[in-house]
C-alpha cells in the first residue's frame, strides 16, 4: 500500500466526569481534592454485600448531553459489567454500558479554520463509573522502581460519561476543534467542570492513515494519556507522521494501543491487539434496565440552555462581534454569562467583549474575582463619558476584581478621576516641556515619535488621570 | 414431647412472644436457654463459625429494660437468632465460610438483619455454610462441615447447613439463610424444619454477600410455618439500597394460615415422583398429597416442560455471575492477603485468590469465566438466559391452572458426609427440584412432610410471585394435619 498522498482518519473517545452532588451508585460526595479515601463507603469501595443504586441526576445529565448532541434517547438501556483486574477498581469490574447505551447517534458541529462548519458524527454516549487513582511511590517516580503503590478511592464511582465520535475527523486541528467544541457544549450544559487538568474531561484518540480517496479504514491505533487540547493535537501530528512514514516504507502497521509521552513528544506501545483484555461483558444483574419516562425527557429538553454554536452565531449576528471573539467568549460559560448581563445593562457589546476577553480574562486566570456586570457597564460608561482614562480604567478593574467595590467608589478612593481641570493639565504639560529640552528640540526638528515620550511623561506625572489625546493636542499647541 | 422435655429455646417464636407478652419469661432467660443449648450441642454439630454470647446477653438485658419501660414488643423481640455467615453484621466477623474473608469485619449491617435487629431479635451467632454459598452439603466450608442433628454422620444439606442445623437443634429459635438454587429449602428439608425462599426482590439483598445476584434471596429457617410468616414479615419490604428490591405493597404472609386448603388447586410437578427420587421420599410425599386431598384440595399433575433444562441453565448463569461477584476478593482492600513478597500486584492478587478460595469456588469461577468469554457468551450465558425465560413462562402457564405447585424439596434424605464430595454432578442433582424457582424468581417453601428411614423429608410448595401467603397457607394446613414430632434424636441425649 505504498503511495500518497495520505489522509488521517480520526475518532475521539471522550470521558466526562459529571459534577453531580453525589457519586454514581452511592451517596458519597462527588468532589475534587478531598483527603484521600475520605469520600468512600461500602458501595464505592466494593465491600462484600454492597449494591449499586443509580443516581437519577446523573442519568438526567447524560440525557441532557444526548439531547444537546441530537442523539436518540434509548427507551430502554442497560448497564453491563466490564471486567479486568486493577487495584484502583474496587470490584475488579467497572459498571459501564455495552450494546444498549442511553444515547445513540447524533452529531457535533465544529468550526473549521477557513470559517466553514463541519458535522462530526456521534456514535454513542454512555454512562459508567470512574475508577480510583493509583500513585506509585518511589524515589525516581518511575513505576519499575516503586516499592509500593498508594490507592485513593475518592474518585471511584464518580459518574463518568463516555462520548464516542465517528471517525469523521481529518486532521489534528479538526480533532482539537472537536474537543474544544465538546468542552464548550458540556460547560454550557453545566453538567461537568470540564477541567482537563483535573481529569474531569479526558480524551483518547483513534487514528489511522489511508490514501486520499480510499473508502477503507487503515489499521487503527489508539492513543492514551492526552491531557489537553494541545497534547491531543501534538500526539495526533506525531502519530500521523509516524504511520505515514511506516506505510511509505512499506511496513505493515498492527492494531495497538499507544501511550503519549508529553515530555518526549512521542508515542510508545502500551499493548498490542493480542494483549487486549477480554472484558467478559454481561448485563449488570444488580441494576434494572433504565427506561426513562418520555415526559421526563421532555422536561429535560425544556431545561436545555442555548448551545454554544447558536450563541456564537447570535453574538455575531445581533451584537456584531467578530467570530473569533464570539468563540473565545462562548468557550467560557462564566465569561459568556458576564457578557450577556453587561450588555443587558446597556454597555456596547464590542467594548464589553473586549474587556472580558482581554483584561478581565488575564485577571481570571489567577482565580475567581468579584467583578460583576454592573462593574463592567459602569467602567465602560465612565470611559465613554471621559470621566476616567483607559489607564485608570485598568487600575479600577483590578481593584474591583479584588474588592468587589463599585467602580465610582474606587475611582474616588484612588483619585482616578480624569484630570478635567484645564489649568492643572496646562501646568503638567508646561512642566514636562521644561524638564525635557532635548526632546522638545528633537520634536521641533521633525521627530514626531518623541511626542509619545512627552505624553508619557505627563501621564506619569498625573498618575494616569490625564486624557492622553488632550495632552497630545496641548503639546502640539505649545510646541507648534 | 417424646424426646426429652423442651427448653425455652425449643419453643416457637410465636409461643415465646405470647409468654414474653404475658410477662412469664424474660429475654435474658430466653437468651440463656439458647446459649446453654449451643454450649451443649455445638461440639458435635459445628453449626456456628462465630458465636456472640456477650452481645446476646447485653442485647437481651437491654430489651428487658425496654419492654419493662413500656416499649412496644414485636414478634421478633428477644428471639434468639442465627445468621448465615454470608449476611453482613457490623462489627461481627463475616467469613462466607472462606479463608479469603477469615478476618473480615463488615462496616455495616445487611438490611434484613438491620430490620430484624431493629425489631428486637437477639443475635447468638453466625452460622457455617458452604464457601460463598456454593454447595449442597455444607462440606465446602473452609472451616469444616456441619453435622445433621438427626444423624451426626450425615450432612445437614447446604449451603445454609449451619442455620438449618442450629434451628433444628434449638441453638436458635429461628435463623436467616440465603437461597440461590435451594440453599434454604434443601437443608430445611434434610433437617426437618421449615425453609422459606421468598419472591426475588421481596427481601433486600443489601448486605447479602453476592454469589449469583440475579438468583440470590434471603430466606427463613423456622420450626413452624407461622414463625416463617412472622420472620418474613420482619425482614421484607422495599429497600432504597437495593435497586432490584420490589416496591410492591406487602400483604402479611401469615394472613391465611388458618384458611385451610379446601378448594385449593394443587399441581404436582409432572415427573417429580419418578426416577432419581428415593422411594422413601416418594412415599412420604405421596402420603402428604393424600392428606392434602383429604383436606379438600384438588390435585392434578402439571408439566413444567422446560424445567429439565433448569440445572444446565443454572450452572451457567450462577457461575458466570459468581465469577464476576468474586472478582473483588483480591487482597487489596480487605480480607486475607497472601503472605510474603510479591513481584507485582498481579502476582499478589493471583496468590491471594489461589490460596484464599477453596476447590468448589475455584471450579465455579473458572466455569463462569469461561462461559462469559468472548466468543462463548452467546452459546452459554445467552442461551441459558433464554432457557430461563422459557421456565418463567412455564410457571406463568402453570399458575393459570393451579394455585400452587408441589414436589419433593430434595430427591433424597440427608446423605452421608463425604458421600458426594468427589462427584460434583451428583451433588448438583440435590437441587434439581429447587433450582427452577430461583430461575423464575417465584416463592417456595419446604415443609416437613414425613420421614424415610428415620430421616426427615420435605415437601416443596411453590407459588406465583408475591404469593407467600398462599404457599404458607397450604404448608400450615399440612403441618397441622400431620402433627409430626420434629425433635431430632440428638436432643434426647441431653
Amino acid at each position: 500500500m505504498v503511495g500518497g498522498p495520505w489522509e488521517p482518519v480520526i475518532g475521539l473517545e471522550c470521558h466526562v466526569e459529571l459534577n453531580t452532588r453525589t457519586k454514581m451508585f452511592c451517596s458519597c460526595p462527588n468532589r475534587f481534592g478531598a483527603e484521600p479515601n475520605t469520600d468512600t463507603c461500602p458501595v464505592c469501595l466494593g465491600h462484600p454485600g454492597s449494591l449499586p443504586v443509580p443516581n437519577r441526576e446523573a442519568i438526567a445529565r447524560i440525557i441532557l448531553i444526548g439531547l444537546a448532541l441530537g442523539s436518540t434517547i434509548a427507551a430502554r438501556s442497560i448497564f453491563h459489567r466490564k471486567h479486568y483486574f486493577y487495584p484502583d477498581m474496587p470490584k475488579n469490574f467497572q459498571i459501564s454500558q455495552y450494546d444498549l447505551p442511553i444515547c445513540v447517534g447524533g452529531a457535533l458541529e465544529i468550526d473549521l479554520p477557513d470559517g466553514s462548519a463541519k458535522r462530526v458524527g456521534i456514535t454513542r454516549v454512555h454512562m459508567e463509573e470512574d475508577t480510583g487513582k493509583t500513585t506509585h511511590a518511589s524515589a525516581s517516580g518511575r513505576i519499575h522502581d516503586a516499592a509500593h503503590a498508594l490507592v485513593d478511592y475518592n474518585r471511584a464511582g464518580v459518574p463518568l460519561v463516555e462520548c464516542v465520535s465517528e471517525p469523521d475527523l481529518r486532521s489534528p486541528e479538526e480533532a482539537g476543534a472537536y474537543l474544544r467544541e465538546l468542552r464548550a457544549l458540556l460547560g454550557a450544559l453545566g453538567v461537568s467542570d470540564v477541567r482537563m487538568e483535573e481529569g474531569s474531561l479526558r480524551c483518547d484518540a483513534n487514528v489511522s492513515v489511508r490514501p486520499v480517496g480510499s473508502d477503507e479504514l487503515g489499521t487503527k491505533i489508539e492513543i492514551k494519556n492526552l491531557n489537553s487540547v494541545r497534547s491531543l493535537e501534538r500526539a495526533l501530528a506525531y502519530e500521523i507522521d509516524r504511520q505515514t512514514r511506516a506505510l511509505e516504507a512499506g511496513e505493515v502497521l498492527v492494531q495497538e494501543t499507544r501511550h503519549w509521552d508529553e515530555d518526549a513528544g512521542r508515542t510508545t506501545v502500551m499493548r498490542s491487539k493480542e494483549e487486549a483484555f477480554d472484558y467478559r461483558y454481561f448485563p449488570e444483574p444488580d441494576i434494572p434496565p433504565i427506561e426513562p419516562d418520555p415526559a421526563w425527557i421532555e422536561e429535560l429538553r425544556a431545561r436545555l440552555p442555548e448551545l454554544p454554536r447558536a450563541r456564537r452565531d447570535r453574538y455575531v449576528r445581533e451584537h456584531g462581534l467578530r467570530p473569533e471573539v464570539a468563540r473565545v467568549l462562548v468557550a467560557d460559560p462564566g465569561a459568556s454569562d458576564l457578557f450577556e448581563r453587561t450588555v443587558a445593562l446597556g454597555a456596547p457589546p464590542e467594548r464589553a467583549a473586549n474587556w472580558i476577553t482581554q483584561d478581565l480574562a488575564a485577571l481570571r486566570k489567577a482565580g475567581e474575582g468579584r467583578v460583576g456586570p454592573e462593574h463592567l457597564a459602569e467602567l465602560i460608561a465612565m470611559l465613554d463619558r471621559g470621566e476616567i482614562t483607559g489607564a485608570s480604567a485598568k487600575v479600577a478593574l483590578e481593584e474591583a476584581f479584588a474588592t468587589g467595590d463599585p467602580v465610582p467608589v474606587i475611582v474616588e478612593r484612588r483619585g482616578l478621576a480624569a484630570l478635567a481641570d484645564a489649568d492643572a493639565l496646562a501646568e503638567a504639560v508646561r512642566a514636562a516641556i521644561d524638564a525635557h529640552p532635548d526632546a522638545v528640540e528633537r520634536f521641533r526638528a521633525g521627530n514626531e515619535g518623541v511626542l509619545g515620550f512627552l505624553v508619557g511623561q505627563v501621564m506619569r506625572a498625573t498618575g494616569g488621570t490625564a486624557d492622553p489625546r488632550r495632552v497630545a493636542d496641548l503639546l502640539r499647541e505649545r510646541l507648534g | 414431647m417424646s424426646r426429652g422435655s423442651p427448653d425455652l429455646c425449643d419453643l416457637s417464636a410465636s409461643e415465646l412472644g405470647a409468654r414474653l407478652a404475658a410477662g412469664e419469661i424474660t429475654c435474658a432467660e430466653l437468651a440463656e436457654s439458647s446459649l446453654r443449648r449451643i454450649e451443649a450441642v455445638e461440639p458435635r454439630l459445628g453449626a456456628f463459625l462465630t458465636r456472640t454470647p456477650e452481645l446476646a446477653r447485653e442485647r437481651a438485658v437491654e430489651l428487658d429494660a425496654y419492654l419493662a419501660a413500656g416499649g412496644p414488643r414485636t414478634s421478633a423481640s428477644g428471639i434468639p437468632t442465627a445468621l448465615k455467615d454470608v449476611l453482613t453484621t457490623r462489627g461481627v466477623r463475616t467469613t462466607c465460610g472462606s479463608r479469603i474473608l477469615a478476618d473480615y469485619v463488615p462496616p455495616y449491617d445487611a438490611t434484613a438483619w438491620a430490620r430484624l435487629s431493629g425489631a428486637g431479635a437477639v443475635l447468638v451467632g453466625k452460622t457455617n455454610c458452604d464457601e460463598f454459598a456454593m454447595g449442597s452439603s455444607n462440606e465446602h466450608s473452609a472451616f469444616g462441615p456441619v453435622r445433621n442433628p438427626w444423624d451426626l454422620e450425615r450432612v445437614p444439606g447446604g449451603s445454609s447447613g449451619g442455620s438449618a442445623a442450629a434451628v433444628a437443634a434449638g441453638e436458635a429459635v429461628w435463623a436467616l439463610g440465603t437461597d440461590t438454587g435451594g440453599s434454604v429449602r434443601q437443608p430445611a428439608a434434610l433437617c426437618g424444619i421449615v425453609g422459606l425462599k421468598p419472591t426475588y426482590g421481596r427481601v433486600s439483598r443489601y448486605g447479602l454477600i453476592a454469589f449469583a445476584s440475579s438468583l440470590d434471596t434471603v430466606g427463613c429457617f423456622t420450626r413452624s410455618v407461622r414463625d416463617a410468616a412472622l420472620l418474613l414479615r420482619a425482614i421484607a419490604g422495599h429497600d432504597a439500597r437495593d435497586a432490584t428490591s420490589l416496591d410492591a405493597p406487602v400483604e402479611h404472609p401469615g394472613r391465611d394460615l388458618e384458611a385451610g386448603v379446601a378448594g385449593m388447586r394443587i399441581g404436582l410437578v409432572a415427573g417429580a415422583l419418578e426416577e432419581g427420587v428415593e422411594p422413601g421420599v416418594r412415599e412420604a410425599v405421596r402420603t402428604a398429597l393424600d392428606r392434602l386431598a383429604a383436606l379438600g384440595a384438588e390435585l392434578e399433575e402439571v408439566a413444567l416442560p422446560h424445567a429439565e433444562h433448569a440445572l444446565s441453565a443454572y450452572y451457567l448463569i450462577a457461575p458466570s455471575e459468581a465469577s464476576s461477584n468474586l472478582a473483588r476478593y483480591d487482597g487489596v482492600r480487605y480480607g486475607v492477603r497472601a503472605a510474603g513478597e510479591h513481584t507485582d500486584v498481579a502476582e499478589m492478587m493471583a496468590r491471594t485468590r489461589g490460596r484464599g478460595f477453596g476447590p468448589e469456588v475455584k471450579r465455579r469461577v473458572i466455569l463462569g469465566t469461561y462461559a462469559l468469554s468472548a466468543g462463548y457468551y452467546e452459546a452459554y450465558y445467552g442461551q441459558a438466559q433464554r432457557v430461563r425465560t422459557l421456565i418463567i413462562r412455564d410457571y406463568e402457564a402453570a399458575f393459570e391452572r393451579v394455585d400452587v405447585l408441589v414436589s419433593p424439596t430434595s430427591p433424597t434424605t440427608a446423605f452421608r458426609l463425604g458421600e458426594r464430595l468427589d462427584d460434583p454432578l451428583a451433588m448438583y442433582l440435590s437441587d434439581i427440584f429447587t433450582i427452577p424457582a430461583n430461575l423464575a424468581g417465584v416463592p417456595a417453601v419446604s415443609v416437613p412432610c414425613g420421614f424415610a428411614d428415620g430421616l426427615p423429608v420435605g415437601l416443596q410448595i411453590t407459588g406465583p410471585p408475591l404469593a407467600e401467603a398462599r404457599i404458607l397457607r397450604a404448608a400450615s394446613a399440612l403441618e397441622a394435619d400431620l402433627g409430626l414430632d420434629l425433635r431430632p434424636p440428638l436432643l434426647a441425649s441431653l
